[in-house]
């Protein structure tokens, strides 16, 4: 019943060649753009060929861009010092929310998601006289404190029901034993995850990669701690962008998230829609 | 006995689920809660970088009677309603196209992705490029086939800026769309598409009569989430146009943001952010009330 015609075929083929272009277009052009020599790029009338590729661009960028391997640096332990912060909050309330039972759990795991409603735009105001009282402005705290706040709760959510899935029978094996329960989840429950952590781990990862824009602008103005996304965007500003090398900079800035990615994928997706289906 | 005790403390330690949960719950507390708390009250405030004073509704005043806010409000609902269902709806076709069983089907479905895992202030410099008036693609093409006279700047016109940054916007949030709508697709019970297949429905048929209505629920979800992260998308237009031409794609988060931390206005830019807020929760409580309706009516069947 799922045999399609020729017709039918062609239509599925063109349509996802169509959509796929729309989702993919900016990187390819992005990556085309940063092979051609800046003249070419700043031709009129507009070509779309070029002769004299080369990579050319991404040995230069390193001198226009005379930080950008801080930046790279700053963008990767961000991500990192968010994403284990992040774990080590989850991991004691997702095991709490998966095994036990207690007054206002649902009430208080709906408040935990509706974290995810606010966007740090609009917390902006309080939060940077929050980080200027704990003098935490211009640092890289600045960016990780309210980094972690907003990956937590799809965290939780991520890592309950990866809990949920491990049999209770071992635990209460452990518990007679007389094992006490910060034993059992330090001892049994975190290992036996550890599939589930690293899925969570990397949700967070990229979660926290891809915000650090809005929080570096807002509390960082110190050039050394800045994370790429925001070290790029200050050379948007110039009279003449070099954009070839714009493009370099920014695709080797995305290039360790897409790998983290690729390889995960299926989990990712996996653990992000598993919940939204069995609603 | 004893055995039976010991079980009781084994389910039913209130005290320490409660310990487990404290430190994530106080970090909320303190990061989320009460920031949003003390935005109400900076809201009555003339507050700056100088001091503050309490200043009543003022802030509120000024900002209901000003005819620009209508008009940030009112852009912002027309941003989203286009972002939104051209999201939907470019979301639902291609959940269609790579739920259909054809050679290289895993490849795509991975291939979709890319816009939403890569940070969205380095996907938006792409977009920088590609709308760029002289030397970007979209021009180049359009100059190429004569559909532009020359060079066309599309960040630069007011309404050509408006439709530029919902493209980039539909762009960033089409394949989370996608990817529940066609999880959902594949979740849909198989005998009931063999059963139909049996009683000689059409292909179409199948896709109206079944796989519409079983994701109906996600499609509504994705609905309602996909308004809020419109409505709290910042980053997009902040990169593109920071708001401009002359006002053009100020939607109200760009507003609370200019008001707050350009002109460092606190007061101002609260009294925005509490109007957001209040959206929000409207929003939030209007997912949930459907969220427990679509759940009872599954129950019931």
């Amino acid at each position: 019943m799922n045999k399609y015609n020729i017709f039918e075929k062609i239509l599925i083929y063109f349509g996802v060649f169509v959509f796929l272009t729309f989702m993919l277009l900016p990187f390819v052009e992005m990556f085309y753009a940063s092979l051609r020599p800046l003249d070419h790029l700043f031709r009129s009338p507009y070509q779309f060929y070029s002769d004299d590729l080369s990579f050319w661009a991404y040995k230069e960028m390193w001198k226009t861009v005379p930080m950008l391997g801080r930046y790279i640096f700053n963008s990767f332990f961000l991500a990192s010092c968010v994403a284990i912060i992040t774990l080590l909050f989850v991991i004691p309330a997702a095991y709490s929310y998966a095994r036990f039972n207690f007054p206002a759990k649902n009430l208080s795991l709906y408040l935990f998601l509706a974290v995810n409603m606010f966007s740090g735009a609009v917390l902006l105001i309080p939060l940077y006289k929050v980080l200027r009282t704990l003098g935490l402005l211009n640092s890289y705290q600045a960016m990780i404190v309210p980094g972690v706040a907003f990956l937590i709760p799809t965290a939780i959510w991520l890592l309950k029901s990866y809990f949920e899935k491990i049999p209770i029978e071992l635990e209460e094996a452990a518990f007679m034993d007389g094992a006490s329960r910060i034993q059992i989840l330090r001892h049994i429950i975190t290992p036996l995850s550890a599939p589930g952590l690293a899925v969570v781990g990397i949700y967070a990862f990229i979660g926290a990669y891809a915000q650090q824009f809005l929080f570096a602008i807002s509390f960082n103005h110190v050039k050394e701690y800045m994370p790429i996304p925001a070290g790029l965007y200050e050379f948007i500003g110039y009279q003449s962008i070099k954009w070839n090398e714009m493009m370099a900079a920014s695709l080797i800035g995305i290039t360790p998230v897409l790998l983290v990615f690729l390889f995960l994928q299926k989990y990712i997706v996996e653990g992000l829609t598993a919940g939204a289906v069995k609603n | 006995m004893i055995f039976k005790n010991k079980l009781n403390t084994y389910n039913s330690s209130i005290f320490l689920a409660y310990a487990l949960i404290a430190p994530a719950a106080i970090y909320i507390l303190c990061i989320v809660a009460w920031p949003l708390v003390e935005t109400i009250r900076l809201s009555f405030t003339n507050s700056s970088l100088a001091g503050e004073e309490y200043v009543g509704f003022e802030n509120y005043e000024r900002m209901l009677e000003s005819k620009k806010f209508h008009k940030i409000v009112f852009r912002t609902f027309l941003w989203m309603f286009f972002s939104v269902s051209l999201k939907l709806i470019i979301g639902l076709i291609g959940a269609v196209l790579l739920n259909a069983n054809v050679f290289g089907k895993s490849a795509f479905r991975v291939l979709v992705m890319p816009p939403w895992v890569v940070p969205i202030a380095i996907g938006m410099l792409g977009w920088l490029w590609l709308y760029n008036g002289y030397f970007g693609i979209i021009a180049g093409i359009g100059m190429k086939t004569g559909i532009l006279d020359g060079p066309y700047g599309f960040l630069a016109y007011k309404t050509s800026a408006f439709i530029s940054t919902v493209i980039a916007d539909v762009w960033v949030g089409t394949p989370m769309v996608t990817v529940f709508f066609l999880a959902a697709m594949q979740g849909v019970p198989k005998d009931l598409y063999e059963a139909a297949y049996c009683d000689g429905a059409s292909k179409w048929s199948r896709f109206y009569k079944i796989t519409l209505p079983s994701i109906t629920p996600v499609i509504v979800t994705m609905a309602l989430l996909s308004a809020i992260w419109t409505f709290n998308s910042f980053e997009i237009i902040w990169i593109l146009t920071e708001g401009g031409p002359r006002g053009a794609t100020t939607t109200l988060i760009i507003d609370t943001y200019k008001q707050a931390l350009g002109n460092y206005k606190f007061g101002r830019g609260a009294a925005r952010a509490v109007v957001v807020m209040i959206l929000l929760t409207l929003f939030a409580g209007f997912y949930l009330s459907l969220l427990i309706k679509i759940n009872k009516k599954v129950a019931n069947e």
